[in-house]
């Protein structure tokens, strides 16, 4: 007689657990979604449906400039991240195992678990050097902190995809004639493409998503949009913060649908 | 030259690990492949046949020894310049492509002209009969649909030599049976000299022009299907390949390929020995169950023993004898159409050798 599966929806308690859970995951972005859409100007009273929250968002120059930068940095974070992540990813399954190959996935994978305030003070201090021994002033800083600390996000899906891949593949390629390199370009990257989409989504919205090292390490007139919300909810708090929310929550959930189904097609 | 060889092994070891762990999957391994020749490796499971395999194709280097194609030393060579494709176990077809771009990859990694490439694609679908699906991708079709597919993409470059390791062992019984019969057809078609790897000794003495028996890393003979089946040298050849029998003998003379053997019946037979060997003192026999029969036991009989079980076959039945030394004896013999041969279990019978059928083993 086959064994009863273990099923965790029998254990007492488990649907309150799940249900308390939901609540406090979606509830409080449902209630901040609803207030997105009030003519009031307090994000508690209800005064009636209004969009004119999001067109006072649109008018506010700061709001669309931090959204650009925000795009900027992320789009060219999640590259760099995802290109050394793929190299990185590469070079730790496609070698013979050897010395100090451990070390290696603790070091492309520290950002994960150094505290991200002391990479951010560590960041700041360093990059305020440079400055003032270049004088360079530009997006250049925000642009590398971010993808230092993109690559391990990139990084895990790429790994996870090239392992699994049969490499056999490869020798095949290689027994029909192609170069180390012709084989990499026709048989693995496209094969690995799925995982590098993966890697440069998760890498584009960790990126999108980033406050702390942001805040630390952002010149003046630097806004990203977290970091600009951050700013206005220190000044009080307008319905106009709710529909930014809005718009970067759907933004988001576009974004990755995109690249998800991106990946699917290519599977 | 009909006996120019394609492929020769001069002295080639592979270890594995190090330290105590070391192991030899290849041990000294000698072995010269003809040009055009079905070429057969058989052995069991874990004897190193697929390490030397990829030390040909190039995927792996020997610890020692050399490998001549066509007489010239390949190891400085990469796998992508040696004219050696490979038919993988797994079949290792591009799952991102169609048929037909798994067929003209190798075409294209060489440089070839797009309509030479597409003439070929086109040629080698036709000789695994595959036309109709070359737009296919190649997750759908068959096993036995992919097993073509890699068949034809690895010959489409016209390799000097094709590498196909246990090509049919995926497949069902009956897809494996026709497969056999279009890999000697392809063969010989092509003319190109295969190096084939199987476990089933069915499938090598079936398929091949010669066969090399493996045992742990070693090759312990090589020979026709019939040298092999018929004139084993050694214990695990014999025993190995199809059903034997084992019987102690005395040698009583030996030369020229021919000795007298005295069994412990007491009675004087011939029997052949391997090339090379000497044979003296006490030997072992190997004599094939269909080269023997059961008569009433007379002053011909080499034994004498009686029958422990008999089991009918439909084409032939199996005496199972105990002989009076206690030695267990099978003989097989072919079925006429009123019953099988009148004997019966518990019978006392005697067993007649036809000529030349007890070969001397080396070991
Ligand atoms: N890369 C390797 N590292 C260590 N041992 C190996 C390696 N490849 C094969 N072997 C060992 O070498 C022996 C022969 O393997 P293989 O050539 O694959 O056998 P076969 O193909 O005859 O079944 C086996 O014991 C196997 O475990
Ligand atoms: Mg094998």
């Amino acid at each position: 007689m086959a064994k009863r599966r273990f099923d965790l929806k029998a254990l007492p308690g488990f649907t309150t657990i799940a249900v308390i859970c939901f609540v406090a995951l979606y509830l409080p972005i449902i209630i901040l979604v609803a207030y997105a859409f009030n003519a009031a100007t307090s994000t508690s009273e209800w005064g009636g449906f209004s969009l004119k929250w999001f067109a006072s968002a649109w008018n506010n120059d700061q709001v669309i400039d931090a959204t650009i930068r925000s795009f900027q940095i992320a789009v060219l974070a999640a590259t760099f991240a995802t290109i050394a992540a793929t190299m990185a990813a590469l070079a730790t399954t496609r070698t013979k195992a050897y010395r100090g190959l451990t070390f290696k996935y603790a070091f492309i994978n520290q950002p994960l678990m150094v505290p991200e305030i002391v990479t951010a003070v560590a960041l700041l201090i360093f990059f305020s050097r440079i400055k003032v021994w270049t004088g360079y002033a530009g997006l250049g800083y925000l642009i590398g902190a971010h993808t230092a600390f993109c690559i391990p996000f990139a990084y895990l899906p790429i790994r996870a995809r090239l392992e699994s891949m049969d490499l056999t593949l490869e020798r095949a390629a290689a027994d029909l004639y192609a170069t180390p390199f012709k084989a990499f370009r026709r048989v693995t990257l496209p094969l690995l493409w799925p995982g590098i989409l993966a890697g440069f989504m998760l890498a584009f919205v960790i990126s999108l998503d980033d406050v702390v090292i942001t805040n630390f390490v952002k010149l003046g007139g630097q806004d990203t949009l977290p970091t600009y919300m951050l700013g206005q909810i220190r000044r009080g708090i307008t319905p106009e913060i709710n529909a930014i929310s809005t718009a970067f929550l759907l933004l988001s959930i576009l974004i990755v649908t995109l690249f998800f189904f991106a990946s699917r097609k290519r599977d | 030259m009909p006996d120019k060889n394609a492929i020769e092994v001069r002295d080639v070891s592979k270890l594995f690990g190090t330290g105590d762990a070391q192991f030899a999957a290849l041990d000294n391994v000698s072995v010269s492949i003809r040009e055009n020749e079905f070429f057969t490796l058989l052995g069991p499971s874990g004897c190193g046949k697929t390490t030397l395999l990829r030390l040909i194709a190039g995927f792996d280097y020997p610890t020692d020894g050399q490998i001549l194609l066509y007489g010239q030393d390949i190891a400085p060579l990469p796998p992508f310049k040696r004219p050696v494709n490979t038919v993988f176990q797994s079949y290792a077809l591009f799952p991102h492509m169609t048929v037909g771009q798994n067929i003209a990859f190798g075409l294209e990694m060489l440089g070839k002209p797009k309509a030479e490439i597409e003439a070929r694609v086109a040629e080698m679908l036709k000789l695994v009969r595959m036309e109709a699906l070359k737009d296919r991708k190649t997750s759908q079709i068959s096993g036995g649909q992919q097993q073509r597919v890699a068949l034809a993409r690895a010959l489409a470059p016209q390799p000097k030599v094709l590498l196909l390791d246990e090509p049919l062992s995926a497949l069902d019984y009956k897809l494996r049976k026709e497969m056999q019969i279009e890999l000697k057809r392809l063969q010989h078609e092509t003319g190109i000299t295969f190096i084939f790897v199987t476990h089933d000794q069915e499938e090598a003495l079936t398929m091949s022009d010669r066969i090399a028996v493996m045992s742990a890393g070693k090759i312990l003979q090589v020979g026709s299907p019939w040298d092999i089946y018929d004139r084993p040298a050694v214990r695990f050849v014999a025993d190995f390949i199809g059903e034997t029998n084992f019987l102690h003998a005395d040698v009583v003379s030996a030369n020229d390929g021919r000795a007298t053997v005295r069994l412990s019946s007491g009675k004087e037979i011939p029997a052949t020995f391997p090339s090379g060997s000497s044979p003296q003192g006490k030997v072992t026999l190997v004599v094939r169950p269909e080269h023997a029969r059961v008569a009433a036991p007379n002053g011909t009989s080499a034994h004498v023993g009686h029958i422990e079980n008999v089991v009918y076959l439909g084409t032939d039945t199996h005496f199972h004898v105990r002989l009076d030394d206690g030695t267990p004896f099978i003989v097989r013999q072919q079925n006429s159409r009123n019953g099988h041969n009148g004997f019966a279990k518990a019978e006392r019978v005697g067993i007649e050798f036809g000529q030349d059928v007890a070969q001397i083993l080396k070991d």
